[in-house]
C-alpha cells in the first residue's frame, strides 16, 4: 500500500462520527470537502442477521451519506455482501433468514411490516459480482426495469436507454447495435450494461457487489471512473476485495471481520491511519 | 501383460468400450428403420408377371414368396394371382416340381380396380354402350388412352357426392334440429320459413341427384372386358379402373414413374377395400391433427404445473410427494389412461356437454362418444409428466443471477418468471414437448377407447362450418397398422402396407420433431447462447 508522504504522520482526530465535522480536512488533502457535510441517505441500526441458527451479522450500525461512495471491505465470509443484500431486501429470497434491527433509506425503515419490497427495489439499484445481462437485446436489457413498471411509450424508453447508456459510458460503443444480443458483448461492457440497466429506473442508491471481480484492469479502471461520475447523482455502496479499488474509488470505507463492523472511516484516513489493529493488519495484507 | 493392464488403467479400454456400445445403439436404430424401410418401400415397385404351366392349367401372377423343401414337404412358390372376384383369393401356393414353361408375357396386365383388388390377365376389348371400340392387341392402347377421362369423371362424381351432397345433408340436418326446437316453442311463423327453406334445399338435392345420375350413366358407358389366363372373362366399367400396368413391358423409367404414382396415391388418397388398398391420407392427417391438439393442451398444463412446483411451492413433503406422483404417472400403462378417458372425458364430460348444449340431437351423441378432442385430452394427460419433468429441469437451469437481476430492478416474482425465467427455459420446455409428441404420436391403446376408428367418414378439419370438428372420430396411423395388418379380412395382401404405414408413422413423428427442433433452434438463437 503506497501512502502519500504528507499522510504518513498519525492523525490525532478520533472520527467516530465520520460524517460529522470532527475530521480535519486539512489533514486529508485527497478528500472532497462536500462528503463531510452531505446529509445521511442510508442508516443501518443494530442489525443482526441469522442464517437459521447461525448468526452472520452482529449489531451493525452504519451511516452512508448522500452522493458519496461507501466501500465494504473485509475477508471472504465476513458478511459484507450479506449486509449489502440487506439494503434492498434481496435476502428475503433466501429461506430461513431472520433479520433484526432496522435499515432506513431516506428516512423510512425498509424492514417495517407493510413496506412494498418492489418499490423499495426500484429505489435501490443493484449490480452483481458476475455480470448478468438478460439474454435479450442491449436495448431490452436497459429498458427492462421501465417495461416492468408498465412504461410503453417508445419515446420515454428510447430516452431512458440513451441516458442510462451514456451514464454508464457505453453509448458510443453500442449505439449502432442496440438490437443485438447483450451476450455478444465483452465482459467489461456487459458489466457496464448491468450498471446502465440499474440506472435506467433512476434509483436513489446504487449497490454494487464486487462489480469488478471478474474484469481485467482496463475494464476495472473504466468502472472506477464511472463510479466517480455516478456519485454525483447517486449514493453508492460497493463491496470489494480489492483494497486499491476501495482506496481509489470510495469516500468512506467500512471494514468487516467475522460478521462485525470493525471500523468505518473516511477512506483516506483508514488507509493511512486505521484506528483498529485488525484493520491495519488486513489492509496491509497481513491476513485475509 | 503389464502393458495391457496399463492400457486399461489409463482408461483407454473404456473409451473403446463406450464407443462400441454407442455403435451398437446406432446399429440397432439404423437396423430398425432400415428393415422397415426396405420391407415397406419395395411394395410399390412393379414386379414382373410370371406365367407358368401348373397342374390345373396356366397360372399368371407376381411371385411373392418361396418355401424350400422341408422333409416330406416339397418346395413351393407363392403367386399373387389377383382376381379375387373370380378365384376367391389373391394368393396361391404351387409346388415347384409341378410347374413348367416359365415365361413373362409382354401383354400381361395388372389392372388395379376400385373393387375386388387387382386383376391379373389380359385386356380383351374396350366397348362403349355395348359396341366394341377396340379388341385384341389394340385394346390395351385404347384403354390407356381413354382411362384419364374416365378417372377424371369418377373424381368429379366423388367430389359432388362428398362436398355438395354432404353440405346439403348437413343443412337439412340443421333444419330438422331447428324444427325440433320450434316444436318446443310452438312458433308457427318459424315453421313456415323453415318449410320454405327445406323445400328449396330438397329441390337442390333433387337437382344434384339428377346431375349425379347423368354423370354415373356417362361413367358406366365405357366398359372394359378383361380375360384371365385360363380364359374367364369379366366386364367392368372403365371408371372402376384405377390403373392399368403392363409390368413386363415397362422400361426402367416407366417403372420409376409407376412407383412414384403409387407412392403418391398411398400418401395422398383415401383408403379403399377396407383399408387394404388406396392411400392413408386420412390417417396421416388424423395423427398430425391429434398430436397438434394434444400439444396445445399439454404445454400450458405441464408448464403451469411445473411452474408451481418449482417456483411457488415450498419444497416440503407435499411437493416431493406430488413430484413423485407426477413422475410415476409417466409409468402408468397407457390403456389405463384410455379407460380413464372413456369413463371421464367421453361418458361423464361428453355426456354432460351433450345434455347441456346438444340436447336436440340426443339420443345421437355429439361429444358423448369418442372423438379427436377426447383422444387428444387423454394423450395430453398421458404425456403431461414428460412436459412437467422437462420444464422443471429447464426452470431450475435458469441462472439464479438472472432472476436476481430482475428482482433487484423491482420486478415482481411473476414478472420475473414471465420475462426472464420462462424465456430462458423455453428451449428446455420445447425439449419436453418434443418428447411428449413422440410419445403421443405412437400411442394406440388409449385411442382405441377414446375416438379412433377404422374408417372415418369425414376429417376433423374440413371446409364446412365450423371447420374444426373436435367431436369427430378420426383415423390414426398407429391404429391403422394394427387394423390393416391384423384385423383385415385379407391380411396377406395387406402385409406390405403394415411396413409402409409404419415407415410413414416414423416419418410423421420425425417431421413433427424436426418442426419442434427448428422452433427450439430459432428460440435459442434469439436468446443468443443459452446452454440447453
Amino acid at each position: 500500500m503506497e501512502r502519500p508522504e504528507a499522510l504518513a504522520k498519525p492523525d490525532p482526530v478520533d472520527s467516530a462520527g465520520y460524517a460529522g465535522a470532527s475530521a480535519k480536512l486539512s489533514d486529508l488533502p485527497l478528500t472532497d470537502a462536500s462528503v463531510l457535510t452531505s446529509p445521511t441517505m442510508l442508516t443501518v441500526e443494530n442489525l443482526n442477521l441469522f442464517y437459521g441458527k447461525k448468526q452472520a451479522l452482529f449489531n451493525i450500525d452504519l451511516k452512508v451519506a448522500k452522493n458519496t461512495v461507501m466501500a465494504f471491505i473485509g475477508p471472504s465470509g465476513c458478511g459484507k455482501s450479506t449486509l449489502l443484500r440487506c439494503l434492498n431486501r434481496m435476502n428475503d429470497l433466501i429461506d430461513d433468514v431472520t433479520i433484526e434491527g432496522s435499515v432506513r433509506i431516506g428516512g423510512s425503515n425498509i424492514y417495517e411490516p407493510g413496506v412494498d419490497v418492489i418499490s423499495l427495489r426500484k429505489r435501490t439499484g443493484m449490480v452483481f459480482q458476475k455480470s448478468n445481462p438478460f439474454p435479450k437485446s442491449i436495448y431490452e436489457n436497459v429498458a427492462y426495469g421501465l417495461r416492468i413498471q408498465g412504461v410503453r411509450d417508445h419515446q420515454i424508453l428510447d430516452e431512458a436507454v440513451e441516458t442510462s447508456l451514456h451514464s454508464a459510458g457505453l453509448w458510443d460503443e453500442v449505439k449502432d447495435r442496440l438490437k443485438e444480443s447483450a451476450l455478444g458483448m465483452s465482459g467489461g461492457q456487459q458489466q457496464r450494461l448491468c450498471i446502465a440497466r440499474a440506472l435506467a429506473v433512476n434509483p436513489e442508491v446504487l449497490l454494487m457487489d464486487e462489480p469488478c471481480s471478474a474484469l481485467d484492469p482496463i475494464a476495472t479502471s473504466r468502472i472506477e471512473e464511472l463510479i466517480f461520475e455516478l456519485k454525483k447523482k447517486f449514493t453508492i455502496v460497493i463491496v470489494t476485495h480489492n483494497m486499491q479499488q476501495a482506496a481509489r474509488a470510495s469516500d468512506f470505507t467500512a471494514f468487516f471481520w467475522l460478521g462485525k463492523l470493525v471500523e468505518v472511516e473516511l477512506t483516506e484516513k483508514m488507509f493511512t491511519n486505521p484506528r483498529e489493529r485488525t484493520t491495519e493488519d488486513y489492509i496491509t495484507g497481513r491476513f485475509g | 501383460m503389464s502393458s495391457i493392464l496399463q492400457w486399461l488403467r489409463r482408461g483407454n479400454g473404456f473409451i473403446w468400450f463406450s464407443g462400441a456400445m454407442l455403435s451398437c445403439c446406432l446399429l440397432m436404430i439404423a437396423g430398425l428403420v432400415g428393415f422397415i424401410a426396405a420391407k415397406g418401400l419395395g411394395i410399390f415397385w412393379p414386379a414382373p408377371l410370371v406365367q407358368v404351366q401348373g397342374p390345373a392349367g396356366p397360372v399368371l401372377g407376381e411371385i411373392t414368396g418361396f418355401e424350400s423343401a422341408l422333409g416330406a414337404e416339397p418346395a413351393k412358390v407363392q403367386f399373387r394371382v389377383g382376381n379375387r372376384d373370380l378365384y376367391g383369393q389373391d394368393f396361391r401356393w404351387l409346388k415347384t416340381v409341378e410347374l413348367s414353361g416359365r415365361g413373362e408375357p409382354r401383354d400381361a396386365v395388372l389392372v388395379e380396380r376400385l373393387e375386388n383388388g387387382a386383376f391379373v390377365g389380359r385386356i380383351a376389348k374396350l366397348s362403349k354402350d355395348g359396341s366394341t371400340l377396340a379388341a385384341g392387341a389394340d385394346s390395351v392402347g385404347a384403354v390407356l388412352k381413354s382411362l384419364p377421362a374416365a378417372t377424371a369423371l369418377q373424381a368429379r362424381i366423388r367430389k359432388i357426392e362428398k362436398n355438395s351432397v354432404g353440405d346439403l345433408n348437413q343443412r337439412l340436418e340443421a333444419c330438422r334440429l331447428r324444427r325440433k326446437g320450434l316444436e318446443a316453442a310452438n312458433d308457427t311463423a318459424g315453421f313456415l320459413a323453415l318449410d320454405q327453406q327445406e323445400q328449396s334445399l330438397k329441390a337442390k338435392y333433387e337437382e344434384l341427384q339428377t346431375q349425379l345420375d347423368q354423370l354415373r350413366k356417362e361413367a358406366k358407358a365405357f366398359t372394359v372386358t378383361l380375360q384371365t389366363v385360363e380364359g374367364q372373362t369379366k366386364e367392368i366399367p372403365l371408371s372402376a379402373v384405377v390403373r392399368v400396368v403392363l409390368p413386363n413391358d415397362l422400361g426402367f423409367l416407366g417403372k420409376v414413374g409407376l412407383y412414384c404414382s403409387r407412392m403418391w396415391e398411398f400418401v395422398a388418397d383415401n383408403p379403399r377395400e377396407s383399408n387394404t388398398e388406396g392411400g392413408i391420407f386420412p390417417a396421416i392427417f388424423g395423427t398430425v391433427m391429434m398430436v397438434l391438439i394434444m400439444s396445445v393442451m399439454v404445454v400450458p398444463l405441464g408448464i403451469i404445473t411445473a411452474l408451481f412446483l418449482r417456483e411457488y411451492a415450498k419444497d416440503g413433503f407435499l411437493v416431493r410427494a406430488v413430484r413423485v406422483a407426477v413422475n410415476n404417472l409417466a409409468g402408468v400403462p397407457s390403456i389405463v389412461f384410455g379407460v380413464f378417458g372413456l369413463g371421464f372425458f367421453v361418458y361423464t364430460l361428453g355426456g354432460s356437454i351433450d345434455r347441456l348444449f346438444f340436447a336436440e340431437q340426443l339420443p345421437t351423441p355429439t361429444f358423448g362418444t369418442g372423438g379427436i378432442l377426447w383422444a387428444s385430452l387423454t394423450l395430453a394427460l398421458l404425456t403431461v409428466p414428460v412436459v412437467v419433468v422437462a420444464t422443471e429441469e429447464a426452470l431450475a437451469a435458469v441462472p439464479r443471477n438472472q432472476r436476481e437481476a430482475s428482482l433487484a430492478l423491482g420486478a415482481t416474482k411473476w414478472q420475473t418468471i414471465w420475462n426472464v425465467v420462462l424465456p430462458g427455459a423455453a428451449p428446455g420446455i420445447l425439449t419436453g414437448l418434443i418428447l411428449a409428441m413422440s410419445r403421443g404420436a405412437g400411442e394406440v391403446a388409449p385411442l382405441m377407447l377414446t375416438g379412433v376408428v377404422k374408417l372415418a367418414p369425414a376429417m376433423p378439419l374440413d371446409g364446412s362450418f365450423p371447420f374444426l370438428h373436435l367431436d369427430r372420430k378420426f383415423m390414426h396411423l398407429g391404429f391403422h397398422i394394427y387394423d390393416v395388418g391384423f384385423q383385415s379380412p385379407n391380411s396377406e395382401a395387406a402385409k406390405p402396407m403394415v411396413f409402409m404405414t409404419s415407415l410413414l408413422l416414423l416419418v410423421v413423428v420425425v417431421a413433427l420433431n424436426l418442426f419442434a427442433l427448428k422452433l427450439r433452434r430459432n428460440l435459442r438463437s434469439r436468446l443468443g447462447g443459452s446452454t440447453f
